[in-house]
Order: structure tokens, then C-alpha cells, then sequence
């Protein structure tokens, strides 16, 4: 099971956090893809585009390999921890927001007793 | 057994996957009717879509819960940094389910489902998100929740881990 205070998740959260990263490793799960190629694909700079994939390889979601003068980026060898990881993350999102809920729920509900009780 | 594997239960909210669903359960020790005032009331909802320990700021509310009815949130600090999510509210039915689309994004949006199922006094929250494609989903799936603030500073913790 995947901890929380595991630096490596928080590093996959903010990995995942971005829409073109997450678009990015959806890409690389179709295929290997260069650099340059991915930069053109989300119509940015090579520079913007290496720190994304700098990122998603410091979070082991993929791994990157030069040969010549071509940087080939693929889908990371934590293929199953990065899903948790992807799921772990949503639900943290939803779970942070139902649990805010459950307080104004729990204000509704007394709110009713009180009324019912006839003050 | 997929689905088994695939669901993370973590304190009460409960998470699954399908290709292109992801569905989101949670119990409330309250009424469905109550759930339902906390989800459609503007003053209410804003108490609770946009926690602070994400880091959210919902600036501006506007939802009109009713079938054919439509919302927008704002989101950001000011409105340089706002980020805006809209769509319709394709089927309401009062206390029990609203569905509604997720109309933002530049290509077919999701569209989300929430049912309200009431059992002895408590109830069943089931939210799904259904994308048109398994690639929609991984690419757009809770955009809301990465604000470009919260961005920012998990930004900064990388930073610090590296």
C-alpha cells in the first residue's frame, strides 16, 4: 500500500497535477515518444516540455533514455504504482471535499433538531 | 474482480475505475434531502467544493438546479489567475440524482452523475464521472483539482524534495 508521507507519491501528486503532464504520460502510454515531438504536440517550447518530463521522471512515472542527439521519453517501469498513485490522488481530492460536505450536512441535521425540539 | 483491485478505500471516500468511469462513494449520517439542500444551495456548496487544504479559492457560485438549468465556478485568487468550469444540468430530480455536463474543455467533456440513496437515515453518495474516451478521461480527469495555485505549490515542494 502506498504511504502518504512517502516523498516519492507527493512527487507523483504534483506530477500529476498538470493537465499537459497528464496528457503527456497518456500520450507515452500509446507510444514512446521524443522530446521534440511531445513539445510539438502540446504546442510548447522544448524547454517548457523538458521540465514536464523532467518532472514525470523525478516521480518514476517514466523514464527517459538519449541516443544520439534524440531524448526518447517512455511510460516508467512503476506502471501499477503510478495508477494508484493517479487514483490516490483523485480520491484525495474528493475525499478533502466530502469531508468539508459531511460539516454542512452535520449543520443541516442539527439545525432540524433544534426547529423539532421547539425553540 | 477488476474493479476490486482497482478501488483505494481510504478514510470514507471510496474510489474505482472503469475504462472511461470513475466512480466515487461515500456514506453521510444524514437525510438524502439534506445532502441534496448542501449540494444545490450556492451559499452551501461553497462551503465545501473547494477545501482549503487543497489550496482551491472558488471565487463565484452560480448554479440553477433544475433540468435544462446550467452553473459556472470561478476559481483563483483574482480574476487574472480565474479559471472557469460550466456546463448544464441535463436531468435533476429533487433529493435522489443530478446529472449534469462538464462543458470547459476544448474537446467533448465528461459528463457526471451524483445519486442520493437513502437507508435507514443515512446516505448513499454514488458521483461518476463518465468520459467519452479511456484517453479522455487520463488526460482531463480531476482538472478541478489541480488549481493552478495548488500547482504552484506542490511546484515549490518538488523543488524542495529535488
Amino acid at each position: 500500500m502506498v504511504q502518504f508521507n512517502d516523498p516519492r507519491l507527493d512527487a507523483s501528486f504534483a506530477a500529476l497535477s498538470d493537465a499537459t503532464r497528464r496528457g503527456v504520460l497518456a500520450q507515452l502510454s500509446q507510444s514512446d515518444s521524443s522530446i521534440s515531438d511531445l513539445a510539438d504536440r502540446f504546442h510548447m517550447t522544448l524547454t517548457g516540455m523538458k521540465k514536464h518530463v523532467g518532472v514525470l521522471e523525478h516521480a518514476g512515472l517514466i523514464t527517459t533514455e538519449k541516443v544520439g542527439r534524440v531524448r526518447t521519453c517512455r511510460i516508467g517501469g512503476r506502471g501499477l504504482e503510478a495508477e494508484a498513485a493517479w487514483i490516490d490522488w483523485y480520491r484525495s481530492v474528493w475525499d478533502a471535499r466530502f469531508d468539508e460536505l459531511d460539516k454542512v450536512v452535520q449543520q443541516l441535521k442539527d439545525r432540524e433538531k433544534s426547529d423539532g425540539s421547539g425553540k | 474482480m477488476d474493479q476490486a483491485n482497482s478501488a483505494l478505500e481510504q478514510g470514507r471516500t471510496k474510489v474505482e475505475r472503469t475504462e472511461r468511469e470513475i466512480i466515487v462513494t461515500r456514506t453521510f449520517d444524514a437525510p438524502a434531502r439534506l445532502v441534496f439542500e448542501a449540494w444545490t444551495t450556492p451559499e452551501l456548496f461553497k462551503r465545501w467544493w473547494a477545501p482549503r487544504s487543497l489550496g482551491m479559492h472558488l471565487r463565484s457560485v452560480d448554479l440553477d438546479v433544475r433540468t435544462g438549468g446550467t452553473y459556472r465556478l470561478e476559481f483563483g485568487e483574482d480574476p487574472a489567475s480565474s479559471m472557469a468550469f460550466f456546463g448544464n444540468y441535463v436531468e435533476v430530480v429533487p433529493n435522489a440524482k443530478i446529472v449534469w455536463t462538464n462543458d470547459e474543455g476544448a474537446e467533448e467533456g465528461s459528463v457526471t452523475t451524483v445519486t442520493f440513496e437513502e437507508q435507514g437515515g443515512k446516505t448513499l453518495l454514488t458521483l461518476s464521472e463518465l468520459y467519452p474516451s479511456k484517453e479522455a478521461l487520463e488526460a482531463n480527469a480531476g482538472a478541478e483539482g489541480a488549481m493552478p495555485e495548488q500547482f504552484d505549490q506542490l511546484e515549490e515542494l518538488l523543488g524542495e524534495l529535488g
